[in-house]
This record gives structure tokens, C-alpha cells and sequence, in this order.
């Protein structure tokens, strides 16, 4: 992380930035839906989809970007899925050789991380228009940002849900699972509460603006 | 029921493990065109017409890809036979019906990108399944993503008369009412017994 801030030129700061909280491509954009919620049972599953897609994410931009002068117009979107298809073949094999039990755990969604919306739209609509810098720290930011969201979703399902943390037992041996939780029905419903939880503090903010220029009016 | 029984495999993936209300899969059509009931039959009719197509295509690619010992182009062969399934449907709708055409308009191209389909030839070609079974089986698929739509559409229009509080109106609420639609898809799971 730390190479790409060599030039922290301000625009820099900015794009980097943006994935991860104005943009984050699951809570303000709904992008990704798929994996956010079907391997987010456990934390581990969920870090380790998240660094899988920063590594196609960063991987196809950058490649979009070096090729965006050279990719005919009309063909655009099947060549960057083609490239995105070559990346997660990669990262397929590379968790198959690393750790059998994640392999096992993600299954078919490490080969779905293709049909991964963010990543297409990262790619159509940043790095096919930007330099190849910029489009890495963009793609940079935006898999921070979907990795800080599966985990968000990740570590309330399965402290909720089995009552552990990264494996570690939290609450002992009385604790009473919620195992709705980490069943298909818990993913919706733990998004759906953060969901709620930024649009109230997002309402907050307004009033709280609001308040400011009422009062900034009347003594003025 | 045989878990390789035709009515067992289409059941499997119309209701009891429902793509997208168990899986997840096509959650972004999900969401995006389910504001509608006559959109969501619409899409849902793309959808399931080009993972019909997709579905057969997987499954002669993936025999070919095996006979010459290329499993690993697996992904890239899958993705390529969606996209030109897409092109298809997309070319044949704008021919048929422009007035469709307009009203599905970014989400028909994202059918590529809808792991519902890709994931349906992953799924099929993990489970092993024949040609036969590989029809029934994307035929069950497509009728339970229409159907979630359907539903979720039918909530949706609904929830517009209702009076929910501002914080969790627009896609908050949405979550919520998949959540609730996917408890109790769970119910389907005894009918299987497996």
C-alpha cells in the first residue's frame, strides 16, 4: 500500500479514497451483491474473498488501462471480460494450492468473482478512461473498500450467528447461537441493518447541517 | 426422490435451493428491476431464456474441453458463450419489441454479468449432470429466478403504499423484505430430504 503513495498528489489521495467509503461499491453502489452476502458466513471466508477480488480488481485494471488505446470500441466489454476470466483462473489455482480449506469453503464463488459487477465496472467506466497509475489506485481503493465491506457483513454474521470470531469462541460454552444468522436469510438481514444504520447517520448529518444554518440565520 | 431424478433436479433449482433467495446468485437484477411486476416477467423471461441457451452451450464446450485435457480455459470459454448468448436475446428483443427494449435497457446487458448464469454452468458442471439434466436443471433455475422477481416485485409494489420510516426507505427495506422471502423459502428445504 505504501509504494502507490509516492506521488500524494491530491487527486491521488482523493481516488484512493473514495473506494472505500463515498463509493464502496456494496453499501452506497449495490454492486458485488453476490459474493457480499453468500460467503460472508464466516470472517475468514469473507477476508479472503475480499483480498481474491482486490487482486483481480487491481490486476484487470491495470491491464484494461494499459490496453484502453489498443481495444477496438466495439468489442470493449468482451475483452475485459476475457481478462478478468484470465485473473480469476489465477487466483483459482493460487487458493487451490494455498489453502485447500478456503478453496472448499468459497467454492464456486472464487470462479464467479468474474460475474463480479464491480469489476466490470471498474473497468468500463475508470481504468479503460484513465492512466495506469491512477486506475491502480483507484482499483486499489475500491477493493479496500469491498474488502472492509465483507467484513463489516462477515464478523456481525458469525458473532451472531456461531458465536466466534475468526474461530475463537467469544461468549463460552452457554452462548445460544443465532443460526439464522449465517443461513441464507442472515446475510440480507445483517445488510439490510447497515444499510440502515448509514442512512440514519447520514440523516443525522443533514439535520445536524441544517440546524447549523437555521441557527447561523437567526443570529445573523 | 433420487437426487438425480428429473422432477427432484428441477424442484432442487426452482424452489428449494432457489438461486437467488439461497444462493445469492442475480442479486443485482434482483434488486435493480424488481420495481415493476410486468419488468420483472420480462427480465425474468430474458433471463431464463439465455441460461437455456448457456446452459447447452456450457455443456458441450465443457465436453470438448475435457476430451482435449483444457479444464483450466474452463472460465474463460463459459464467460465467452454467456456474452454471445446475451448479444442473442439482446438483438432478437430489440428487433421484437423496442418498447421492451427500452424499458429493460442497462440490466439487459448485464446479463453477462448476472452470476446466476455463469454460476448455473459451474454448478452443472460440478454436479456431473447429462445433457437431459443440464436442460431441466437451467429450465428449474430460470423458473425460480422469475419467480423470486415475481415475488419480490409483488412486495415491492406493495411497500410503495406503505408508510416505512425514511431512514429505511429504498434498498434498506428491500434487504430486509429478501431476508424475510428467503426465510421462508427455507421452509422448501424438508421437501427435498436430502
Amino acid at each position: 500500500m505504501a509504494d502507490l503513495h509516492h506521488k500524494p498528489t491530491p487527486i491521488t489521495m482523493d481516488t484512493f479514497l473514495r473506494g472505500i467509503w463515498k463509493e464502496n461499491p456494496v453499501f452506497v453502489m449495490l454492486l458485488g451483491l453476490c459474493p457480499a452476502l453468500a460467503v460472508t458466513n464466516t470472517t475468514m471466508n469473507a477476508i479472503g474473498m475480499g483480498l481474491a477480488t482486490l487482486f483481480v480488481l487491481v490486476c484487470s485494471s491495470a491491464l484494461v488501462s494499459l490496453l484502453r488505446s489498443v481495444i477496438p470500441k466495439q468489442v470493449r466489454i468482451a475483452s475485459y471480460i476475457v481478462i478478468i476470466a484470465t485473473f480469476v483462473t489465477i487466483v483459482d489455482y493460487a487458493i487451490h494450492a494455498i489453502s485447500l480449506e478456503l478453496y472448499n469453503a468459497l467454492g464456486a464463488f472464487i470462479q464467479l468473482i468474474v460475474a463480479n459487477c464491480v469489476i466490470l465496472g471498474r473497468a468500463e467506466s475508470y481504468a479503460s478512461k484513465n492512466r495506469v497509475t491512477k486506475s491502480v489506485v483507484n482499483a486499489f481503493g475500491i477493493g479496500i473498500g469491498f474488502t472492509f465491506a465483507l467484513l463489516c457483513l462477515g464478523t456481525v454474521r458469525e458473532v451472531l450467528g456461531s458465536g466466534t470470531i475468526l474461530g475463537y469462541s467469544l461468549f463460552g460454552e452457554s452462548f445460544q447461537p443465532w443460526v439464522v444468522m449465517v443461513l441464507p436469510p442472515g446475510g440480507f438481514f445483517v445488510i439490510g441493518a447497515w444499510l440502515l444504520l448509514f442512512s440514519w447517520l447520514k440523516e443525522r448529518k443533514q439535520r445536524k447541517i441544517l440546524k447549523q444554518e437555521e441557527t447561523a440565520r437567526a443570529t445573523g | 426422490m433420487q437426487p438425480d431424478d428429473l422432477t427432484f433436479i428441477f424442484l432442487n433449482a426452482f424452489i428449494i435451493n432457489n438461486f437467488v433467495l439461497a444462493f445469492f446468485l442475480g442479486l443485482c437484477p434482483f434488486l435493480g428491476v424488481s420495481a415493476k411486476l410486468d419488468t420483472a416477467w420480462n427480465m425474468g423471461l430474458a433471463t431464463m431464456f439465455v441460461m437455456l441457451v448457456s446452459s447447452l452451450c456450457a455443456y458441450g464446450v465443457n465436453m470438448l474441453l475435457v476430451e482435449f485435457n483444457l479444464e483450466f480455459l474452463r472460465l474463460i470459454c463459459y464467460i465467452a458463450v454467456i456474452a454471445s448468448a446475451v448479444q442473442l436475446v439482446e438483438i432478437t428483443i430489440k428487433k421484437v419489441s423496442p418498447e421492451l427494449f427500452r424499458a429493460l435497457g442497462i440490466f439487459l446487458p448485464l446479463i453477462t454479468t448476472n452470476c446466476a448464469i455463469l454460476g448455473l454452468a459451474l454448478f452443472q458442471t460440478f454436479k456431473e449432470y447429462d445433457f437431459l439434466q443440464c436442460l431441466v436443471y437451467s429450465a428449474g433455475a430460470g423458473a425460480g429466478f422469475t419467480l423470486a422477481l415475481m415475488l419480490m416485485a409483488g412486495l415491492r409494489v406493495k411497500l410503495d403504499l406503505a408508510d416505512v420510516p425514511s431512514i429505511s426507505r429504498g434498498s434498506a427495506i428491500s434487504f430486509m423484505l429478501a431476508g424475510i422471502l428467503s426465510l421462508t423459502f427455507m421452509g422448501f428445504a424438508g421437501l427435498g430430504g436430502h
